[in-house]
């Protein structure tokens, strides 16, 4: 037996028929966004996948080769490219993140990229509404989608939602007490996310500025950054960033995560000097990381990331 | 110890010193934010449900839990009464703690009890088991109506159906998973 059949089922759990439709239609969801983005003149680009010096994230565990670690996203080269001149680009790739294994995860997934120069979070919004729409006329869906009993209506105008009016709305404790009780993600998780992206797309976005990762800071108002995730049917797809490309803010911010991950026990690798170096020829520009396993999940209606993927590791 | 991320359905930790088995599991991790473990619990001892989420960085004891093999001996009221086969020291589970369990139960009957630290509770049966039927009525030939099985009652009290030609005082052996009559004991 070869080591990839021992650890790995093509069929574990679901009805062949049924996956392989679900195959099929994500193989024509792949070449519609590729379409998109090729039509809207964006280029398709690849870049490494091992990296030596990775973002230091304070919650992604990395896959360690013998060389560096594997790719959690492509976002630092993405960027490399994007201050290099190139304003319009997108990448397709598979990305690997330790123990992240769920109905909703994989350690080894497909992200779509996208950065445009000259927009901001906001022009994100509407390309991505664009993209989605794109995608799903393409497949033949419609203007309006069931996932798992619940109708994502994707006409104009999708919700927009700041992260502060959410709380008010659907949490049982207000923002700046799930913050300082470090339940932010608990409350999101459990009461929040479950009334976004139905029955419209909703964009979730200006999060805390202690969140901020690799986004700028709100002009006029720095307790927020400009970061946005998208949630279709609860299921939260993508996230986006008006991208910061002031190099000392974001070696503070490096700096600071990756004491965060010292003090953790977490393993710890140089910091992207590279990038770091060329950040401030860096365009104002937008970016947005979208999974397409979960886009797949939704225009399959699969409640389970595993119906959508050929292979998932053994558990 | 577990770390929050070994945790996974039917694992069994320790909290607040009481056994608790994981009935239900979800990993999810929002945008850029730490991992949430989500899970249900079902205590062992009580029963109760709870649900609770981790995160990384938590931490668990493993609940101390052993099988014993054990001898049923008898019950009285609602007090049920094994032995240890090694040991011979005994040890009293509730009726509520044997549950369907007793329809099972006849003297002598080898099984495992559960036991956390040295509290025994609960227990698994072999998972075939042969037993005397008390009560049955005779087979009429050519009956079409009762169609191919027909009701009996065993030595526990348990009645199930069975075919027609199974009679009183034939030992038959059941599935204790499913309830089930599996075959006539060829004595």
């Amino acid at each position: 037996m070869s080591p990839v059949s021992r650890n790995r089922s093509a069929n574990s759990g679901v009805n062949i028929e049924a996956k392989q439709q679900n195959l099929r239609l994500r193989a024509n969801m792949m070449r519609a966004v590729r379409r998109f983005f090729d039509d809207r003149g964006y280029l398709e680009v690849e870049t490494p996948h091992i990296l030596s010096a990775p973002i230091p994230e304070l919650h992604i565990a990395y896959i360690e080769t013998p060389r560096g670690v594997l790719h959690p996203s492509p976002e630092l080269y993405m960027k490399q490219l994007l201050a290099s001149g190139y304003e319009r680009i997108y990448q397709i790739s598979r990305c690997f993140r330790a123990g992240e294994r769920g109905g909703r995860h994989l350690p080894e997934f497909t992200l779509l990229e996208w950065y445009c120069a000259g927009t901001d979070y906001r022009g994100l919004m509407k390309e991505c509404e664009a993209m989605i729409r794109f995608v799903a006329g393409k497949l033949g869906l419609g203007s309006s989608i069931m996932y798992q009993g619940k109708e994502i209506g994707l006409d104009s105008p999708w919700d927009r939602v700041t992260v502060r009016e959410a709380f008010g709305r659907y949490a049982s404790v207000s923002l700046d007490s799930a913050l300082a009780s470090g339940r932010f993600e608990e409350i999101l998780v459990g009461e929040i996310e479950p009334h976004l992206g139905h029955p419209r797309p909703t964009f979730l976005h200006d999060y805390p500025a202690s969140m901020a990762s690799l986004s700028r800071l709100r002009a006029g108002d720095d307790s927020v950054c400009e970061r946005v995730e998208l949630y279709l049917a609860g299921l939260e797809i993508a996230n986006g960033f008006s991208e910061l490309n002031d190099p000392k803010e974001q070696r503070r911010r490096f700096e600071r995560d990756l004491a965060a991950r010292e003090r953790s026990g977490a393993p710890t690798f140089p910091l992207p000097e590279e990038f770091l170096r060329i950040l401030s020829r860096m365009p104002e520009s937008a970016g947005i990381a979208l999974g397409l396993d979960r886009l797949a999940m939704v225009l399959t209606d699969q409640a389970g990331i595993a119906d959508v993927v050929a292979f998932v590791p053994a558990s | 110890m577990y770390n929050a991320s070994d945790l996974r359905k039917n694992l069994k930790i320790q909290l607040d010193n009481e056994p608790y088995v994981i009935t239900d599991f979800q990993f999810s991790k929002p945008g850029k934010g730490q991992s949430l473990y989500r899970c249900k619990l079902k205590n062992m001892i009580t029963g109760l449900v709870i649900d609770r989420t981790y995160r990384s960085g938590d931490s668990f004891e493993q609940a101390n839990l052993e099988e014993r093999r054990m001898q049923y001996l008898y019950n009285q009221d609602e007090e049920y009464y094994f032995m240890d086969v090694e040991t011979y020291e005994q040890s009293m589970l509730t009726s509520e703690q044997v549950g369907e369990a007793k329809n099972y139960l006849t003297d002598n009957l080898e099984v495992d009890i559960l036991f956390f630290e040295t509290t025994p509770i609960g227990i698994t049966l072999p998972n075939f088991v042969d037993l005397t039927v008390t009560q049955a009525d005779p087979w009429v030939k050519g009956d079409s109506v009762s169609g191919d099985s027909k009701p009996v009652t065993l030595e526990t009290g348990y009645t199930l159906r069975v075919p027609p030609f199974i009679e009183e005082g034939t030992r038959i052996t059941l599935d204790t998973r499913t309830g089930e009559y599996v075959t006539r004991v060829k004595e």
